[in-house]
């Protein structure tokens, strides 16, 4: 139709009958009806996320217990927090270690399991296997993990343990110190898969073949030359995204610590950053305490994510 | 293993009794990936299987893997067991069910107008500066925000009742994000300006042409949300107070907590049942529809 115009036309974009209107009066007539359909959503996440975020960098300067208004108290919490609370730095450690171990390594294995599947026929079960321990989530499937590890001799592990002969006498996987972090990394990793994993599988599919064709003209003859060279570069964007993920998730890490755990967990071995801001938020009522916990993480994760958007940004774009 | 080693794409065609038949044999990743999901699954298999043990069965050591003679004693259980936590346990269920379905519904209706002009409105001034506060909003954990969340629920005097579980969580960044990549890809701008042309208005164009055309990006949001709402935590812990308002993710918790016996696992495992169903039966019924909109969920930077 040669008739159409080539360009966007607006809603309106037609002169109205009425053509002499103020400036701002027009701009409505254009775009009000747009900013009506996104009002709804805007309202709640100005409400919910944007105001809160900066609520919170402000309360992370104050006493704040609720019952009284905030009282300004400068750098205080942030210097109580980094230079005499121990389990914030017990907290740290964990989370760190925990980020640092899971997400990387969740990251990888969901990669490979998808570009394993992706080229099978079962891809549809075995994909549903591989990712229906994120939908059930942490919280239901503690009870299995609980008994698995449970610190008596009827505990799935440590009977498994006596009977082969490891051990003498049922190890307290879930109260020794040395053995919460790797339980709750361990059951972490098991439902882990999560988003990364689907996304993954999806960006897989959506490679163009013919870049395979070209590759092996270009002299590209194993498949680990092919991932490094044509898979990955095609699924950059889906790559940051399960990245992103990752990180948000390793740094998050609170409900499947506490629900295997406990809070607060024995010596704070399963005590996570989240852990921390949770427990002075919501059971101390300290807000302006647990509010710099906030804004450390914001930092935190904040701060990784663009530093992954550097990794993965794409100046040789095709 | 030759067998193993043998390219895919060559298949061996032996010939039998004069015929030449086609054995396809597995692939080498079966013997890797089989084992692995066979390990992701057993857990909740279990869990299924132990929801339905009679007693006798909960004592045998080492357990049986599977149940052997069936029965529902433990929801019965279940029920009795929770009337010692002041409400029953159909009334977490009940506010389970009424949460998770009211915020889904809401979250796509709302999550699909943000997104339609943001992604078809082109030169609309100010988009570009939503959508990057999106992308940043979903850089962080989200629990930066609970503390004065907390604050603003409490000034609504919303604390305490579904509003609180409800509204909070329609502020879902993940979801627009989706919504709009997927419009971006999936919908053709002459479609809408064909819609245009003949008269519709932008709320018919939003719910006739565009809805439909990103049927599955919906369905997996659809999804996502209610895997998510249904199974947090976090919010029912903190925005209420009283027994009646909270949910099974909850009530999990509190039945979980403390030393894990045979003698509750029985019930625990009948409430570890009735919490995941849901999701999996969700899941089940969309998983197509969900890969594909995965596809346009990169991020492009």
């Amino acid at each position: 139709m040669a008739t159409r115009p080539e360009v966007f036309v607006p809603a309106r974009a037609i002169p109205a009958p009425h053509a002499r209107r103020s400036p701002l009066s027009a701009f409505w007539y254009r775009w009000g009806v747009y900013y009506l359909f996104m009002a709804p959503f805007m309202t709640m996440f100005t409400v919910f996320i944007i105001a809160p975020v900066l609520v919170a960098i402000y309360l992370s300067f104050t006493y704040f217990n609720v019952l009284e208004a905030p009282r300004w108290i400068g750098w205080s919490n942030y210097k109580l927090l980094f230079l005499e609370d121990d389990v914030f730095i017990t907290a740290i450690a964990n989370t760190l270690t925990f980020a640092v171990i899971t997400g990387p390594v969740g990251f990888f294995i969901s990669f490979f399991f998808a570009w394993l599947i992706n080229p099978l026929k079962a891809k549809t079960v075995l994909a549903l296997c591989f990712y229906a321990p994120s939908i059930v989530g942490g919280i239901a499937m503690s009870v299995v993990w609980k008994i698995v590890f449970s610190g008596d001799r009827y505990g799935y592990l440590n009977n498994y343990l006596l009977n082969i002969g490891a051990i003498d006498e049922p190890y307290q996987f879930l109260s020794e110190q040395a053995s919460i972090m790797p339980v709750i990394m361990f059951v972490s990793l098991w439902m882990g898969m999560g988003t990364g994993f689907l996304v993954f599988l999806a960006g897989l599919q959506t490679v163009n073949t013919d870049l395979y064709e070209a590759g092996k003209v270009d002299g590209i003859s194993n498949p680990l030359q092919e991932v490094w060279y044509i898979t990955l570069p095609s699924m950059k964007p889906q790559l940051l995204f399960g990245s992103v993920m990752a990180v948000v998730a390793g740094f998050s890490v609170f409900e499947v610590a506490t629900a295997l755990a406990g809070l607060p967990s024995p010596l704070y071995a399963g005590h996570t950053i989240v852990s921390h801001l949770y427990d002075y938020a919501f059971i101390r009522f300290e807000m302006g305490y647990a509010a710099t916990v906030a804004v450390i993480l914001f930092l935190w994760t904040f701060g990784l994510g663009r530093l992954l958007f550097r990794i993965f940004s794409s100046k040789n774009e095709y | 293993m030759a067998v193993l080693a043998r390219p895919r794409s060559v298949p061996r065609v032996p010939v039998l009794f004069g015929r030449r038949i086609r054995i396809q044999w597995p692939s080498a990743q079966y013997f890797l990936l089989v084992p692995l999901a066979v390990f992701a699954v057993l857990p909740i298999v279990y869990v299924i299987s132990t929801a339905f043990k009679p007693l006798e069965e909960l004592l045998i050591f080492p357990p049986p893997f599977f149940v052997r003679r069936p029965t529902m004693d433990n929801f019965q259980d279940l029920l009795l067991a929770t009337n010692a936590l002041a409400v029953p346990f159909s009334r977490y269920l009940f506010n389970s069910v009424f949460v998770t379905l009211t915020t889904v519904l809401l979250q796509v209706l709302i999550c699909s107008m943000c997104a339609y002009p943001l992604s078809k409105a082109r030169g609309l001034p100010g988009a570009n500066i939503v959508f990057a506060m999106i992308i940043a909003a979903l850089m962080f954990a989200p629990q930066v925000t609970r503390i004065p969340q907390y604050l603003v629920v409490q000034k609504l005097g919303m604390i305490d009742t579904y509003w609180a579980l409800i509204v909070p969580a329609l502020a879902y960044s993940y979801g627009l994000f989706m919504m709009k990549q997927f419009m971006d890809n999936s919908v053709d701008m002459a479609l809408i300006e064909a819609a245009r042309i003949d008269g519709a208005n932008e709320w018919t164009i939003f719910w006739r042409v565009v809805m439909p055309n990103v049927a599955p990006a919906w369905n997996t949001l659809l999804i996502f949300g209610f895997i998510q709402q249904w199974n947090d935590s976090f919010s029912p812990l903190v925005f209420t107070r009283s027994e009646a308002m909270k949910t099974v993710s909850v009530a999990m918790i509190s039945l979980t907590n403390g030393p894990a016996t045979v003698a509750r696992l029985g019930a625990q495992s009948a409430a570890a049942f009735l919490m995941t169903a849901p999701t999996i039966i969700v899941f089940l019924l969309r998983q197509a529809k969900v890969i594909q909109t995965m596809a346009h969920s990169g991020i492009k930077a």
